[in-house]
């Protein structure tokens, strides 16, 4: 135990995600050396971002009013919902200009390295989204690594009892890449995961 | 194939050093400490991505170097290859092809294909379980590149399952004793309900990947079976016949650190070794790893370790009705060393592309009769690469080309 002061802001810095007590304790000791000017730099910026930078209430995505401009707009098809880890996934989407539903944003994946656990995501506020059953279908666009496969795998096991239709975007070859160049493990995958194709 | 062309700069002790090379036999030789195995180990980088003497890069750059690169120009058929690899320790390898880069490293992985043989063999009869399950799936991987993306991915979920199965331990610990837990866990927000409901969805993606893994492991122990059997015999011919099992932790009384049940005679018998792993019951692999993984849940809860998987089988090899680790002679795990690198490169070769031999120092472990059959067996290939202390530890049959390397310089002499 510390002096008041440093052991609150070890405490603080320990509530971070992914920041253990060991981690808290040499981040507050390099605060205590680091220039004041730096420190101040970092308050600032700490600040600014909670004050002008929001998360939608809906869907997590970054807003800057209380629902996002997705949410707010009428046109969007409110029975579709596509879950992604974050909100550079939704920009990415947004310029297929492909999906005309609305998001989830679950801030981050399922990975026990980095102590994220099902309760560190925004599920909990898609299972309140999805309780009134009028949304018909749940596309789960999570990474297609290990971390966001497991997320989408338990998304799917705990959304399977509502009864809405879950669907999971096809991973394989990248759009415009060549065939010939695509690496092995890749093709591998596209080939195995490969559908019919409806005519 | 052959290589043909050889250039290191600040590999191991090499600042700058060319070499021609030939189809046929090429011999290295000079005293020890002189730089023959980095000659050779710099090939055998070039085909795997990894040395056969350190588990990581930095050691192969030159010291008071930063990055060392290796050139070789192969030729297959009619067709000549450049590859060019720059090695970065901690951070990502380059590599142009044909003076072109390529997007990965990974991507030239395959295109040189090399059996190296050399005294760390030994231990694959005689070591760890670790050995041959290295051995194994460095081949799957020589085989069919694809099988480095699910070698890593299987050890990412181990990775991942075992820091939750780690979580929750340090819960169940801190249930008796709350307070040190919380100081404990840098997490102390995931609780033991997260842990369970997360389990499954790791338990289903370990049993996916493990699956794939293993059925790849038995199909390839049921080629080399046969091809084992036969350079054992070739090597050692008064000796009792050699055979090859896998004891798999998904056989049932298994949860003893040893592993499984031994599943006799991969090969032999026709029926396959991944039927009598999924029990007669038509059970996929898939499936049954699964339910290994219930049955151990309690000691896997307990230990934070996880119990079941390819990542605890062993390749168990046996003479006759002994197993060789354990009661094979010093001379009989040589020959059964160099019979698994022997059916290797006999499967390597029928998939198409005679790879390059290496023999880095191995004629000096054996006795004579061994390394007289050694050198028949080998001396057909396309290109045989040798390194040796002193000309006589070269056996006549494999007379050929032969370059001194001494401080450093390598000369040609013949
Ligand atoms: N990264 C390195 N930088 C400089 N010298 C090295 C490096 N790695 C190994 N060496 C030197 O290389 C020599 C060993 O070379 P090696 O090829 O194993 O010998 P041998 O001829 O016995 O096979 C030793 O003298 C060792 O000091
Ligand atoms: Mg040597
Ligand atoms: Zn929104």
């Amino acid at each position: 135990m510390y002096e008041g002061v440093v052991q609150n802001l070890i405490d603080e810095l320990g509530l971070l995600p992914g920041v253990g007590p060991k981690s808290a304790q040499r981040i507050a000791f390099h605060l205590l050396a680091a220039d004041p000017a730096d420190v101040k730099r970092l308050a600032h910026a700490l600040l600014e971002v909670k004050e002008k930078v929001r998360f939608c209430r809906t869907c997590g995505n970054v807003a800057s009013e209380e629902e996002c401009r997705i949410c707010r707009d009428a046109r969007r098809d409110t029975h579709v919902i596509c879950v992604v880890e974050e909100s550079k996934d939704v920009v990415a989407i947004e310029k297929t200009r492909e999906f005309r539903g609305t998001y989830h944003v679950l801030g981050g994946a399922i990975s026990p390295i980095d102590g994220v656990g099902p309760d560190d995501l925004r599920i909990r506020e898609l299972m309140t989204r999805l309780a009134d059953g009028r949304v018909t279908e749940l596309i789960l666009a999570t990474d297609p690594n290990l971390e966001g496969e497991a997320t989408a795998t338990y998304l799917a096991r705990l959304v399977k009892p509502m009864g809405v239709k879950v669907t999971r975007l096809a991973s394989g070859l990248p759009v415009g890449g060549d065939l010939e160049y695509a690496d092995e493990v890749t093709l591998g995958r596209a080939f195995e995961g490969r559908r019919l194709l409806d005519v | 194939m052959h290589v043909a062309h050889l250039s290191l700069t600040d590999f191991r002790s090499y600042a700058s050093v060319e070499l021609g090379l030939e189809p046929g036999v090429t011999a290295f030789v000079g005293p020890n400490g002189q730089g023959k195995t980095n000659l050779v180990e710099a090939l055998g980088y070039v085909a795997t991505h990894s040395s056969h003497r350190v588990a990581g890069d930095a050691p192969l750059v030159r010291q008071g170097a930063t990055r060392a690169v290796i050139r070789c120009a192969v030729q297959r058929d009619d067709r000549r290859a450049l590859i060019e690899l720059e090695i970065n320790p901690g951070r990502a390898n380059r590599a142009r092809l044909n003076r072109s880069p390529v997007p990965r490293a990974r991507d030239v992985v395959g295109l040189l294909r090399t059996v190296l043989f050399a005294p760390e063999d030994l231990s694959l009869s005689k070591g760890d379980p670790s050995e041959r399950r290295r051995f194994l799936d460095d081949l799957l991987v020589a085989r069919a590149p694809r099988f480095a993306g699910v070698r890593a991915d299987y050890d990412r979920v181990l990775k991942q399952r075992g820091a939750l199965l780690r979580t929750a331990a340090q819960a169940r610990r801190g249930s008796r004793s709350a307070r040190r837990a919380e100081s404990d866990t840098g997490f102390a927000a995931a609780g033991a309900g997260d842990v369970l409901s997360t389990l499954e969805v790791w338990d289903a993606h370990l049993a996916r990947h493990g699956a794939e893994l293993l059925r790849a492991r038995l199909e390839l122990i049921e080629a080399l079976h046969p091809l084992v059997a036969g350079a054992y015999a070739a090597l050692a011919p008064a000796s009792a016949p050699a055979t090859l099992a896998y004891r798999s932790t998904l056989s049932t009384g298994g949860d003893n650190d040893e592993g499984g049940e031994l599943l006799e005679d991969a090969g032999e018998r026709g029926s396959s070794a991944a039927q009598t792993l999924s029990t007669d019951l038509g059970k996929t692999l898939e499936e049954r790893i699964r339910e290994r993984l219930l049955e151990v849940r309690q000691s896997e809860l307990e230990r934070g370790v996880t119990l079941v998987g390819p990542h605890r089988d062993d390749l168990i090899l046996g003479l006759g009705d002994l197993p060789a680790r354990g009661y094979a002679s010093h001379g009989e795990s040589w020959s059964f060393a160099l019979a698994l690198r022997l059916a290797a490169y006999d499967l390597l070769r029928a998939d198409g592309g005679d790879p390059v031999l290496i023999l880095d120092d191995v004629f000096a472990e054996l006795d004579t009769q061994r390394r007289r059959r050694l050198a028949e067996i080998v001396a057909p290939a396309e290109q045989v690469l040798i390194t040796a202390a002193v000309p006589d530890d070269v056996p006549r049959e494999l007379s050929g080309g032969r370059y001194d390397v001494a401080e450093g310089s390598v000369t040609r002499v013949r």
